[in-house]
């Protein structure tokens, strides 16, 4: 196959996946996005195994089929309350992928003949390794093998900087003097780099990670196309690393937090620490499913707030059963969805797609927050710090500013949850001592079970 | 091919993206990600060409644990991303 034959290929493949990103904005048009973007992947394959530089295909085809077999298994079994351990996973994958295609080109003399690609090599190098390390700590944080808090590495920002020095310092190095060596010390160095990053980068910032690894991803295979003057791999590498920048800009924006502050670790500096005992001294109310059942009866107007602890207590589907119950009897049911609620960009919205909650239903935040005074109940699952007054009152507080679901001006707050424990700011919440907050202690799930049945029998 | 005119595709690459995604509502936050993370499985066209070539054994290795590692983000990426939009379906 000629070469100008291949590289219009790649531009169809290019445009293809312009169109097919362009798709996936748009509930209505998501699916053919994704349809199209595959098309696009599977035309830049086949071109690629059809090109004249392939001598084999023994490797390529047991390759691809070991790949092929482990990435359907791992798409079909995965639950959708694990999708940010998915997306970490997959996202190191990619930085692996491309940091193994900068490496089998350091030992391809043809390949890496002038010093763009030496220098493109050791860029690649260094992000596709960060990549990989950063993404399966970020991987064993979700997947609770590692502690899911800020892990503290002692001097950490000193050595953040002085591993990111070495590593373009050794970048240069192999740029002059190829095949010395200094490849494999740029390998470690990143490895390093990838896990202190992500080390100390815990708890409510996770989504602000995994949008970035994701984003990483994306601009090693871009780098990767800089090798060998690719230029599908230049445009949609790119695209996948501009995509990631923006959805981390949106997840730094919904917490109130610069990128840096997420990067190393820094919490606004809180005042005075806050006492729990103080905060709800005698003032929380606890309160039963019959109870609440009753409230649910009379009211109009409900909205349910939904935060990690329903994804850890699968309660989607209890939920939903709930939501329908109410309906039923003719209450106005909604959803308020905070931009971080959840350990990824939007997880929540697909847990609760699967529980088959019509989207209509899901609100964003900056819609519901005036509707809440004309709320009856507010019922919040297994969310904390989203709904926690202080961001908007205490400017002593280390949330102060984030935006928040304003429950507390509902006429009645139901709060569903364990105990009295604090979410992954650490903070007591206010409005758990709030006059109009009745707790609902229990298992997400089971509470939510035992309040339908209770509403059930009062018809 | 001229580096400077592949760094002007990467620059311009990058500002479309921008341009595409900004108003992505939170709905479809997870399935882009997923899906991006499929697209960013494109190195496997540069894992292709290196398992292939025949510039020696170290090379194809490498080139195989490439292809390994971006055909399971293709594949794996573009299913899941398959299953959570088909849950966003209308009925």
């Amino acid at each position: 196959m000629s070469p100008t034959f291949v590289s219009i290929a790649y531009l169809v493949a290019a445009v293809l996946f312009i169109l097919g990103i362009k798709n996936l904005t748009k509930p209505r048009t998501a699916v053919k996005g994704n349809q199209l973007s595959s098309i696009a992947m599977l035309i830049a394959v086949v071109v690629t195994l059809l090109d004249q530089q392939i001598l084999g295909y023994s490797w390529i085809i047991v390759g691809m089929l070991i790949g092929g077999f482990i990435g359907a298994y791992l798409a079909r079994t995965v639950q959708m309350t694990s999708m940010p351990e998915m997306v970490a996973a997959l996202n190191g994958f990619g930085g692996g992928a491309s940091l193994f295609v900068a490496l089998a080109n350091v030992f391809d003399p043809s390949m890496a003949d002038n010093s763009v690609a030496q220098l493109s090599i050791g860029i690649t190098v260094l992000i596709g390794s960060v990549t990989l390390s950063g993404s399966f700590v970020a991987f064993g944080k979700l997947k609770e093998l590692l502690s899911g808090n800020p892990i503290k590495v002692p001097g950490n920002t000193i050595l953040n900087g002085a591993l990111v020095v070495a590593g373009l310092l050794l970048i240069l190095a192999n740029t002059m003097s190829p095949g010395g060596g200094w490849i494999f010390l740029l390998v470690v160095v990143a490895i390093a780099l990838g896990l202190v990053l992500v080390l100390p980068i815990g708890g409510a910032d996770m989504p602000v990670v995994i949008a970035l690894l994701n984003s990483y991803s994306g601009i090693a295979a871009a780098t990767a196309g800089f090798i060998s003057g690719n230029t599908v791999l230049i445009i949609s590498g790119s695209l996948v690393g501009a995509s990631g920048l923006i959805l981390t800009q949106i997840m730094c924006k919904a917490m109130n937090r610069s990128l840096p502050n997420v990067l190393f670790g820094v919490m606004a500096e809180g005042g005075e620490k806050i006492d729990a005992d103080e905060v709800y001294a005698g003032k929380v109310k606890s309160s039963s499913p019959e109870e609440v059942a009753m409230m649910l009866e009379t009211a109009e107007r409900v909205v349910i707030v939904p935060g990690y602890g329903l994804a850890m207590a699968q309660a989607q589907h209890a939920v939903r059963e709930l939501a329908n119950v109410m309906e039923a009897r003719g209450t106005d049911v909604k959803y308020a969805i905070h931009p971080v609620a959840g350990r990824m960009p939007g997880h929540m919205n697909v847990l609760l797609a699967e529980a088959e909650v019509p989207y209509e239903q899901l609100i964003e935040m900056d819609e519901i927050n005036p509707q809440f005074e004309q709320t009856d109940v507010a019922i919040v699952i297994g969310a904390n710090d989203v709904t926690n007054p202080m961001a908007r009152e205490d400017k002593g507080s280390p949330i102060y500013g984030m935006p928040i679901l304003n429950v507390d001006k509902a006429r009645n707050v139901i709060i569903v949850k364990r105990s009295l424990s604090p979410g992954f700011a650490g903070l007591p919440n206010p409005l758990f001592a709030k006059d109009n907050a009745l707790m609902l202690f229990g298992d997400g799930k089971k509470a939510i079970v035992e309040l339908t049945a209770s509403l059930k029998e009062a018809d | 091919m001229d580096l400077l005119l592949l760094i002007t595709i990467f620059v311009v690459a990058l500002f479309l993206g921008v341009e595409l995604i900004t108003k992505v509502p939170p709905t479809l936050h997870t399935p882009l990600m997923s899906a991006s993370n499929a697209i960013s499985g494109i190195t496997l066209v540069g894992a292709i060409l290196a398992a292939g070539s025949g510039a020696g054994v170290l090379v194809n290795i490498l080139g195989f644990l490439a292809v390994i590692l971006a055909t399971i983000n293709v594949v794996g990426g573009y299913l899941v991303t398959n299953r959570m939009l088909a849950m966003f379906k209308r009925k």
